[in-house]
């Protein structure tokens, strides 16, 4: 490491003709982050926290109440429901994502004829800006002229009333973001490209057929880029905000009225900051301890390569 | 090297793998599910063509009845989308450009220098820095937008585009840290004895910087543009917290109000006006795929 040493000497020296310190070097380098970092971020995570204990009706100054906004939270029926709502989309999205990236990237993964435009054709819905997908989506659920009911009529089915019934809103939500699976599904075909060929070919020479070596050899060796796609997902589905926002404005009777948009609310539309302060900070608390919780559950679930 | 070997040795089939009906199988898998990606982008495109008394018609075709009215159709509808009086679509698109402009060449300069700070430079207090920059990814944006809004508020850019594009030039702020981190990875590849021999001649870090990292680095700092662009294009949320008037309004917000205006939009007014949001960030795809894909698999390995 004597080169590293020497590296930091002469590299000072040439700095305006003297002797500057290599950590003020550093700084100074890095100095427009530090600054976007302590206006942007660390100021405003401060003032959260701050205003989370006052009344703060945006055009008033606030008023401090101590921890009346965390206790108000129980006793609000939307905060329930928002939890609730936002859970189950969750629970419904993160799964259903995970099995149909995993699988689609399985598919794209084989040697077949068109392989870069069915690669294409499954990327593409992820470059879509959101508000175009709603959109697009919107036109496809519609209740008698969108392309989903017309081809279920074609079968011979009726479809629901997706937007419009509080029944199947929120799946209707879940299906259109499966639409967008883009990211996971490419990460994953990186990883699959990583599975060690000899493995495989050992496992087939133990008689083992593709889905016995998918099971056995594929999914443990890709375990490590699952369990971060499930992190990264569910962080991401604990917030979502546009979709339903634009879609269904939390309609119907509140069944897809998510936790940020209730935050919003709180914040943009009712002007209560202090009240959406608290509300950020147990969303923060929440997708911090989930993350906690799916990294120690993870523990001998995902198997991680020698280096 | 055989000539039937395909070049990249890891795509080689296995042996007894891949038999004529698991491809067929394989095959109308991968059909069926590329029909049901590509069918609502089809379907957008098909509505935005077509008079509106065929758009809401139950028959599903692709093509407008008869098919030679198709650029008669086109034109009308995207033409009426642009010149309609309820909602300045040359403007947000002005604005949209204007915001990724300003905050793409911000985004990648700032993180191009701050990551040679983290990268090509021992200081005392570099790791710690650094993992509070890997720290950041983890605040989830909802939590810092109301104080933000105060922030900005106080800075006087409420009632402009800055809050959008400014925070950018300042190591990316809130969404910059997964582009240091990027950038710096690529940076600790470039071998050091490039910065010695420069050192050497005389370079100062500024130099180097200029010099030897930045030209080398174009392929990363391209995929930070590029992840940053489509970010900007998308955003939906900064814009509807921060821009409060309707001068100001991005193509996102845009089409939004298009939508939610009083009495209902045509579909196919609605779908030309999609498509037109659509377009840029595809027509970027295809002329950038290689760097765009790579630049989304790298994502997926900052574990």
């Amino acid at each position: 490491m004597s080169r590293a040493a020497n590296h930091a000497g002469p590299a000072t020296d040439r700095f305006a003709g003297q002797r500057i310190p290599p950590t003020l070097v550093g700084l100074l380098w890095i100095s427009p982050w530090l600054a976007g970092f302590a206006l942007f971020m660390a100021l405003p995570i401060a003032l959260s926290l701050a205003y989370s204990l006052t009344d703060y009706p945006l055009l008033e100054s606030p008023v401090w109440i101590g921890l009346d906004n965390y206790r108000a939270l129980f006793s609000d029926p939307l905060f329930a429901r928002v939890l609730l709502n936002t859970g189950l989309f969750t629970l419904m999205y993160v799964p259903a994502s995970t099995a149909l990236s995993i699988l689609i990237a399985v598919l794209l993964n084989q040697r077949v004829p068109g392989l870069w435009a069915f690669r294409t054709a499954v990327y593409i819905p992820s470059l879509v800006p959101v508000v175009a997908s709603a959109m697009i989506w919107l036109w496809l659920f519609n209740a008698d002229l969108g392309l989903i009911n017309l081809a279920l009529r074609v079968l011979g089915l009726e479809g629901p009333n997706w937007l419009g019934s509080p029944a199947w809103a929120l799946p209707a939500l879940v299906i259109m973001s499966l639409w967008n699976i883009g990211q996971p599904v490419v990460v994953y075909l990186a990883a699959l490209q990583d599975v060690p060929r000899p493995l495989l070919e050992a496992a087939s020479l133990d008689g083992a057929g593709p889905l016995r070596r998918l099971w056995h050899v594929t999914l443990p060796m890709i375990s490590p880029a699952i369990l971060f796609n499930v992190i990264v997902t569910t962080i991401n589905t604990l917030q979502v905000f546009a979709i339903p926002y634009i879609m269904t404005e939390g309609g119907p009777d509140n069944s897809t009225l998510m936790y940020s948009h209730y935050l919003y609310n709180n914040a943009f539309v009712y002007m209560k900051m202090g009240y959406a302060s608290a509300l950020a900070w147990v969303q923060f608390l929440v997708v911090l301890a989930l993350t906690g919780v799916l990294w120690f559950a993870s523990h001998g679930l995902v198997h991680y390569r020698a280096a | 090297m055989p000539a039937q070997r395909p070049a990249n040795p890891r795509e080689q089939p296995l042996p007894g793998r891949n038999a004529p009906l698991a491809r067929a199988v394989i095959l109308a898998l991968l059909a069926a599910v590329a029909l049901c990606y590509a069918a609502p982008l089809v379907w957008m495109i098909s509505t935005s063509i077509k008079p509106e008394e065929q758009a809401i018609s139950r028959d599903l075709r692709l093509l407008p009845d008869p098919p030679g009215s198709t650029p008669a159709h086109a034109a009308s509808n995207y033409s009426a989308v642009w010149t309609d009086p309820s909602i300045d679509f040359p403007l947000y698109l002005r604005n949209s450009l204007l915001v990724a402009l300003l905050g793409v060449t911000g985004m990648t300069l700032s993180t191009a220098v701050v990551a040679y700070g983290f990268a090509r430079i021992r200081w005392r207090g570099r790791s710690f820095l650094f993992a509070i920059v890997l720290a950041t990814m983890m605040i989830p944006f909802p939590v810092i937008m109301a104080p933000l809004y105060v922030i900005f508020a106080q800075l006087g850019w409420i009632g402009s585009l800055k809050p959008l594009w400014l925070p950018a030039w300042f190591g990316g702020a809130f969404h910059g840290a997964f582009n240091i981190f990027l950038l710096r990875q690529f940076y600790m590849g470039i071998p050091k004895e490039l910065d010695e021999a420069a050192r050497i001649d005389g370079c100062s870090h500024w130099g180097i910087f200029w010099r030897i990292i930045l030209p080398l680095s174009r392929p990363a700092l391209a995929v930070v543009a590029l992840l940053y662009f489509t970010y900007l294009w998308n955003d939906f949320l900064g814009p509807l917290i921060f821009l409060n008037h309707r001068d100001q309004f991005t193509l996102a917000l845009g089409l939004q109000l298009y939508q939610s205006k009083a009495g209902n939009t045509p579909w196919n007014l609605l779908m030309a006006a999609s498509t037109m949001v659509v377009a840029p960030v595809l027509a970027i795809f295809f002329l950038t795929q290689r760097t765009f894909i790579s630049g989304v698999a790298a994502e997926g390995l900052k574990e």
